[in-house]
């Protein structure tokens, strides 16, 4: 085993170890802002726990695409979480053009989980899904102007890119950095955060999210839960990738900034979740197509300004 | 000509039901209808009682402008005819007749849907092949009253709401028919859960005027002190709601906790957080002392400038305004026509509060006055009529604690055993949500014979399905807190 490959596989076990924490910070952010003590940084870890030791109950209207639901969530989602550059070098499985297989594995998951909720026959879950699925596929469009836009900067179109941004001038620093904030957005819509959506109403009318998994109970649940937790952790970790231009970089100092990085950016998700209130439906489609013309101005940026700035 | 229509007497006071006007029922109608829809007189009760041979049909209407409640009476056989279509403001009213006296038909009412068998109820249903229904409740998830919603909805947008209530069989104006006897002061109390100290003033009022045993004017700033904490209380936990259903974290947490701290207040005052056994019949059980009169009056001076700021918080965040301008609007004239009352109202633009239109000696010091705010009958106006409300309350009560004698306020609550035979009196309060009235009439040897409670929830439950019209479904729960209107106050 080489080092790149040690290294990779230290960062990939640890994400699947500490993606539960992310939530759990989330929170704490939030009850800081609020003014109390909060639930502890494990909540998630202990819940997943006591899921697991419950049993797993199907509503008598589904159709039986439920039962699959989660373990193709899951799954695709761990697939995923394969085909990112940890350790400051390319992942072991990547292969050209990898980046779009990783977006659209989290697009699978998606439909797993929108077909999970239609199955349920519940009004709910299906304005849920539709909501998701609307949102989700205006989300793409501004995805892969971000992905364009990396493709450009690095001419690679592996995961592996992520290591090669750089901010060697400053034609490269700004339009890195307007990429970058484009893809939060889309990191907050993706993620179920504010001001898309709220993870923490009990209101099934303005639900998106956690509208699809209401019938979800027991073991199931907490695939669920952990699917959303991974997958906050895998866009947290690809925007955090895309910041630190680390390619060439000791696997500590690599190790050090990262693991600040990813700490910091879920900060920044609990800051913003407690200074605003969510939008209303109607302003989501906004948020995103701000986020696609963001992006599309970061590609602008680097291509018109070619010769670098004069 | 109207003086021979309406009998009008003052809030609060009671008259021989021989005296109230028993009119032919087409001039009784008539009467109706047009002091409804001139927007002369607004409707605060309308019922039925059973006698000998038929029913007789009560009504109690306000009149603002003249300060006085006027009623007016029919009997009939076993019919009437309704007035719903030309007077809307009736409709509930007279389904709730049709209700609760089954062989007493109303003709021409456009829709005599159960107003509390909501398992009775069916449905109004729109076709096509586009609209889907969302059906919510009565069950909620996390701890809510019973009541259950109905959307016609053809994408996001609501065409239709339909509300049904009457989950909870209490019974309270039945178990009311009886002779007079302490436990009705607890029914009373607990009639809309969380107007204690209104509804239970208000009943206070019945019961003084039908035995003329009026409260000394001390106990009558007491309670009015507890109504008034009883308000910034209620508001301060709504507004907080609100926050929390836009995820606004900050002033939904902030607010949480103040709403607490008045509920301690009015522990101070009281003994009981939610105001219980402060206003009785007769007067006012707790007496306020010089000093604990300044120890509250010293904590709200702490107290305040933090909900305040918990507030402009709310007030002054761009993304709150986005959610609440122009969501949920009920118009001016619709709000009219269906008879919407207190806060409600008055974020439609109606002139509508009690405690200036129908005065109660608890306010003879000058009530407490909002300030005038431009209104669109929206979230965002129903959220800020509230927040004005605050402001009102604070400066009565920060006047009235400070004005409390050195010798403090004493109570006095002189038992009353019994009351007047047949006799009619009504006494409106204006509680945290709007005005609420109660009618108690006495039987021949003074017993109650009906006793007839109207929760502003009564009037304003129809408002919500308006506001929701045209509206985005997932508006709905901001919609339905910023009226948050009374499940229990409903069913009774």
């Amino acid at each position: 085993m080489t080092n790149n490959t040690l290294y990779w596989t230290i960062w990939f076990a640890a994400s699947l170890i500490l993606s539960p924490l992310l939530p759990g910070i989330i929170n704490k952010v939030k009850a800081f802002f609020a003014g109390r003590k909060g639930p502890s940084v494990l909540q998630l870890y202990y819940d997943l726990f006591k899921l697991l030791r419950k049993e797993s109950i199907v509503s008598t209207t589904s159709g039986g695409v439920i039962r699959l639901a989660p373990a193709i969530i899951l799954g695709t989602l761990l697939t995923a979480a394969l085909f990112l550059p940890y350790g400051a070098k390319y992942s072991p499985f990547t292969f050209t053009g990898d980046v779009i297989f990783f977006f659209y594995l989290l697009g699978t998951s998606r439909v797993a989980m929108i077909f999970g909720a239609l199955d349920t026959g519940s009004s709910f879950e299906g304005m849920g899904a539709s909501r998701e699925a609307h949102f989700a596929a205006l989300a793409e469009a501004a995805i892969f102007a971000v992905i364009g836009f990396l493709a450009l900067t690095t001419g690679h179109s592996e995961t592996g890119m992520l290591s090669d941004t750089g901010f060697s001038d400053i034609r490269h620093l700004t339009s890195t950095l307007l990429c970058a904030a484009a893809f939060f957005l889309v990191l907050l819509v993706e993620n179920c955060r504010v001001p898309a959506d709220d993870p923490d109403t009990h209101l099934e009318l303005t639900m998106i999210h956690e509208a699809m998994v209401l019938d979800y109970a027991g073991p199931d649940l907490a695939g669920i839960f952990y699917a959303g937790a991974l997958k906050l952790w895998l866009f947290i970790s690809f925007f955090v990738m895309f910041l630190i231009p680390a390619g060439s970089w000791e696997f500590g100092l690599y190790s050090a900034v990262f693991g600040a990085g990813v700490l910091l950016t879920t900060v920044a998700v609990g800051c913003v979740e407690s200074c605003m209130a969510r939008y209303r439906f109607l302003k989501v489609p906004q948020m995103l197509a701000g986020a696609l013309c963001i992006a599309l101005l970061a590609v602008f940026c680097l291509t018109f300004f070619e010769g670098g700035l004069k | 000509m109207s003086d021979m229509l309406f009998l009008s007497v003052g809030n609060g006071c009671s008259v021989s039901l021989a005296q109230v006007p028993d009119l032919p029922e087409n001039v009784f109608r008539q009467a109706l209808i047009e002091a409804v829809t001139t927007g002369q007189k607004t409707v605060f009760s309308f019922f039925a009682m059973p006698e000998e041979t038929g029913f007789r049909l009560t009504a109690v209407l306000g009149d603002a402008g003249k300060h006085h409640l006027d009623i007016t009476g029919c009997r009939v056989e076993r019919s009437f005819s309704s007035m719903a279509a030309e007077a809307p403001a009736f409709q509930l009213f007279e389904r709730e007749i049709a209700e609760q006296y089954p062989s007493l038909e109303i003709k021409g009412h456009p829709w005599l849907k159960p107003v509390r068998k909501p398992d009775k109820t069916t449905f109004f249903k729109m076709s096509g092949d586009a609209v889907h229904e969302v059906a919510v409740g009565p069950i909620h998830a996390g701890v809510i009253e019973p009541g259950h919603f109905r959307f016609q909805c053809m994408g996001e947008d609501v065409y239709f709401l339909e509300i049904a209530l009457g989950y909870q069989h209490r019974g309270i104006e039945k178990m009311m028919e009886s002779p007079l006897n302490s436990k009705m002061i607890h029914l009373i109390e607990t009639a809309s859960g969380d107007a204690t100290v209104a509804s239970a003033t208000a009943w206070s009022h019945v019961v003084e005027a039908l035995s003329d045993t009026p409260a000394a004017r001390e106990s009558c700033v007491i309670r009015s002190i507890a109504m008034e904490l009883e308000r910034i209380a209620c508001h301060t936990g709504d507004l907080g709601a609100l926050a929390g259903d836009v995820a606004f974290l900050p002033t939904a947490s902030f607010c949480g906790r103040i709403r607490g701290e008045y509920l301690n207040m009015t522990a101070e005052l009281c003994g009981n957080r939610f105001g219980r056994g402060v206003a009785v019949p007769g007067g006012c059980r707790t007496a306020l002392e010089k000093q604990r009169a300044e120890k509250i009056l010293a904590w709200i001076g702490r107290i305040k400038p933090e909900l305040y700021h918990a507030l402009d918080l709310l007030f002054e965040s761009p993304t709150v305004l986005d959610r609440f301008e122009n969501t949920g609007t009920v118009s001016l004239e619709d709000a009219r026509r269906i008879g919407l009352v207190g806060v409600a109202g008055r974020a439609c633009g109606l002139a509508c509060d009690a405690r200036f239109d129908y005065p109660l000696p608890e306010y003879s010091s000058g009530a407490p006055a909002a300030e005038k705010i431009s209104v669109s009958g929206d979230v965002l106006s129903r959220a800020k009529i509230r927040y004005a409300d605050i402001a009102a309350s604070h400066a009565y009560l920060e006047r009235e604690l400070a004005a409390v004698p050195a010798e403090g306020l004493a109570a006095s609550a002189p038992e009353i055993t019994s009351l007047k035979a047949g006799h009619i009196a009504v006494a409106v309060t204006e509680a945290w949500r709007g005005p609420w009235c109660c009618t108690a009439v006495t039987g021949n040897s003074g017993e109650l014979r009906r006793v007839k409670i109207v929760d502003p929830s009564f009037h304003n439950w129809t408002g919500l399905a308006f506001s929701l019209r045209g509206e985005q479904i997932s508006h709905f729960p901001i919609c339905n807190k910023s009226f948050n209107l009374s499940y229990c106050g409903f069913d009774l």
